[in-house]
């Protein structure tokens, strides 16, 4: 199962509530995994502080063409619909940053002068969170790369085939995406049994909330509303939610004592000496209950 | 003209509010004002000033296959040779799954019956509108829409446009979270940065991958920590980090904004901080304002 976690705009508590539903889900015995998805900017290992056991450079496929078999033909170039080739006189350049690894120059090349090269754009780590023994992964991109959504179809990759395997048949996979409404959000979300939208009270989160929503009714993924840093203006998404008959599967409230934990990287399900810290697991209590209640967990 | 672009690595620091906040004291200080929302992804900065639409142009970002059915003879190379799976089999039947398709035209090329064609997709709109004192550029993409690098260059190309007056120095641009091809065309010959970060460990592994890419760019950079006072040690950590990076590049932290209630009671009014006479955070806007203008003037 795919519990993807998104919310349109940044900032609005996507990897605080997937880090902590996934340890609060563990500890309760549900055989459960966490995928931090946000490739850009990853930051669940922040708070999961997993010790690596694997790690996975992903590479990306792009052409080197052999001057000594080129004839500078030029179909290469031509042919490409992404401008990752050049052509001139005495060389074809390769803007290995604007290939999309399609194959096609390969096919076009009427000398086979064109062959495939891997180059790394990122990796993928995995390991074990040591208190509630949680899986998780990260993916995180290379700086100056453009585009990690190799990173995300096989991040996913790796998770269906650990998800197929016997042992593994009942995993529950929590999916943190990246905010936005992207290929790298499309990728992430696309086959997700339920999603999560986190948004928060204001115009913005309102607006980014609606982005969100159409991505999900476009690709028909079940979802439910979690407004975070819950205060006074809350009518709005809740509205919203009532006109776009959408189930509010939960609400964490404002609180500056939450900001505070997680700006130490802390978990708030782990804390459990302060008041609105338990205020914290009661509210993640109803947001569970309530999934249950969805998925049938 | 100088282009000036507010970025910030991790969303929801706070973008918006400086954007809209140092859009608001241009056009006090100028009278004038030219802004472009290059957050593609989730734009919120036309939510803050009212905006009349003058100009829309249709975007065109990518290309998608179609299949003419009279003319397929279903040989399923096109399935074979499609490296992206956008095309499937649904009842022994090819067909293009649009959201996968990345237009590369294998598909195109190797079909032996010219049944597959390569059409331009429309992917949304690029907006120019009126605002008091001058104008705002910003899109509206379809679900889903990629080439979103692109997207920003076509919208900073209709800001650009809107440069009439050779004595108006600026165009400010707001910014998308993260480090991928939207921040890259983001960043592409302008002439100072604005990176806006919060004192979290979150905040500052975003900073640093921004940063790191902002180096690329070679090109001031001014920091700014929004509501440090949230947790002093980690701005002290991100202050000292910065001056070991200033070592080496030009960045320097030119404010500090403290945590402010009436920030969202602002953007609930669609009305830029800075207009609040008793705002703690306004006051500490105007004042990075103040810093930056005396830098780069």
């Amino acid at each position: 199962m795919k519990i993807s976690i998104l919310s349109g705009k940044g900032g609005t508590g996507k990897t605080t509530i997937s880090t902590n539903l996934s340890y609060y889900m563990a500890l309760k015995n549900y055989n459960v995994q966490y995928w931090d998805f946000d490739i850009e900017e990853p930051n669940g290992f922040i708070f999961l502080n997993p010790e690596i056991e694997k790690n996975e450079t992903v590479t990306s496929k792009m052409p080197e063409v052999d001057e000594n078999l080129c004839t500078k033909c030029g179909d290469c170039a031509k042919y490409c619909n992404f401008n990752a080739l050049a052509v001139t006189k005495n060389k074809v350049m390769v803007f290995e940053k604007l290939c999309h690894d399609c194959g096609l120059c390969y096919e076009v090349c009427p000398v086979n002068a064109i062959s495939e090269v891997s180059r790394p754009i990122g990796e993928i780590k995995m390991g074990y969170s040591k208190k509630a023994n949680l899986k998780s992964t990260s993916g995180f991109l290379n700086i100056q790369e453009p585009t990690g959504v190799p990173i995300i179809k096989r991040m996913k990759k790796i998770m269906d085939l650990n998800s197929n395997s016997n042992s593994n048949s009942n995993v529950i996979n929590i999916l943190d995406a990246p905010p936005g409404s992207s290929c790298n959000v499309l990728n992430t979300v696309k086959d997700s049994d339920f999603s999560l939208l986190i948004t928060e009270p204001t115009k913005f989160g309102l607006h980014d909330l609606d982005i969100a929503v159409s991505v999900l009714d476009y690709l028909k993924i079940p979802y439910g509303v979690i407004i975070n840093k819950s205060n006074e203006y809350d009518t709005i998404i809740e509205d919203y939610c009532k006109t776009k008959d959408i189930e509010i599967i939960g609400k964490i409230p404002f609180s500056k004592e939450i900001a505070k934990n997680y700006s130490k990287g802390n978990l708030l399900v782990e804390i459990t000496n302060h008041k609105e810290s338990n205020l914290f697991t009661k509210n993640m209590d109803i947001i569970f209950s309530n999934l249950k209640r969805r998925l049938n967990l | 003209m100088k282009k000036i672009v507010v970025l910030s690595g991790k969303g929801g620091t706070g973008k918006t509010t400086i954007s809209s906040s140092f859009a608001r004291l241009m056009a006090n200080k100028y009278n004038k004002l030219n802004i472009a929302d290059c957050d593609v992804e989730a734009p919120n900065l036309h939510l803050m000033f009212k905006n009349e639409l003058i100009e829309q142009k249709e975007y065109y970002g990518s290309k998608l296959a179609t299949i003419d059915y009279n003319i397929c003879t279903n040989c399923k190379l096109c399935y074979e040779k499609c490296r992206f799976n956008a095309i499937t089999i649904k009842d022994d039947l090819v067909f293009i799954n649009e959201l996968d398709c990345e237009g590369c035209g294998f598909c195109d090329y190797i079909c032996p019956v010219n049944a597959i064609s390569l059409n331009d997709e429309l992917t949304g709109h690029i907006n120019g509108s009126k605002i008091e004192n001058g104008y705002l550029s910003y899109a509206n993409l379809k679900i889903g829409a990629d080439g979103a690098g692109k997207v920003v260059t076509e919208v900073r190309q209709m800001a650009e446009s809107y440069n009439i007056d050779s004595n108006f120095p600026y165009l400010l641009i707001d910014g998308s979270p993260g480090i991928g091809c939207v921040v890259i065309a983001s960043l592409t010959g302008c002439d100072y940065a604005i990176v806006v970060t919060e004192p979290t460990q979150s905040g500052l592994n975003d900073l640093k991958r921004v940063l790191e890419l902002i180096k690329f760019f070679d090109m001031p950079c001014y920091v700014i920590i929004n509501k440090y006072d949230l947790n002093e040690e980690k701005t002290t950590e991100i202050e000292q980090y910065i001056k070991i990076m200033d070592s080496k590049t030009d960045i320097v932290v030119i404010g500090k904004i403290p945590f402010d209630k009436l920030v969202s009671e602002s953007i609930q009014n669609e009305t830029p901080i800075v207009a609040y006479k008793k705002s703690d955070a306004g006051l500490a806007i105007t004042k990075a304002w103040n810093e930056l203008i005396s830098k780069i003037h």
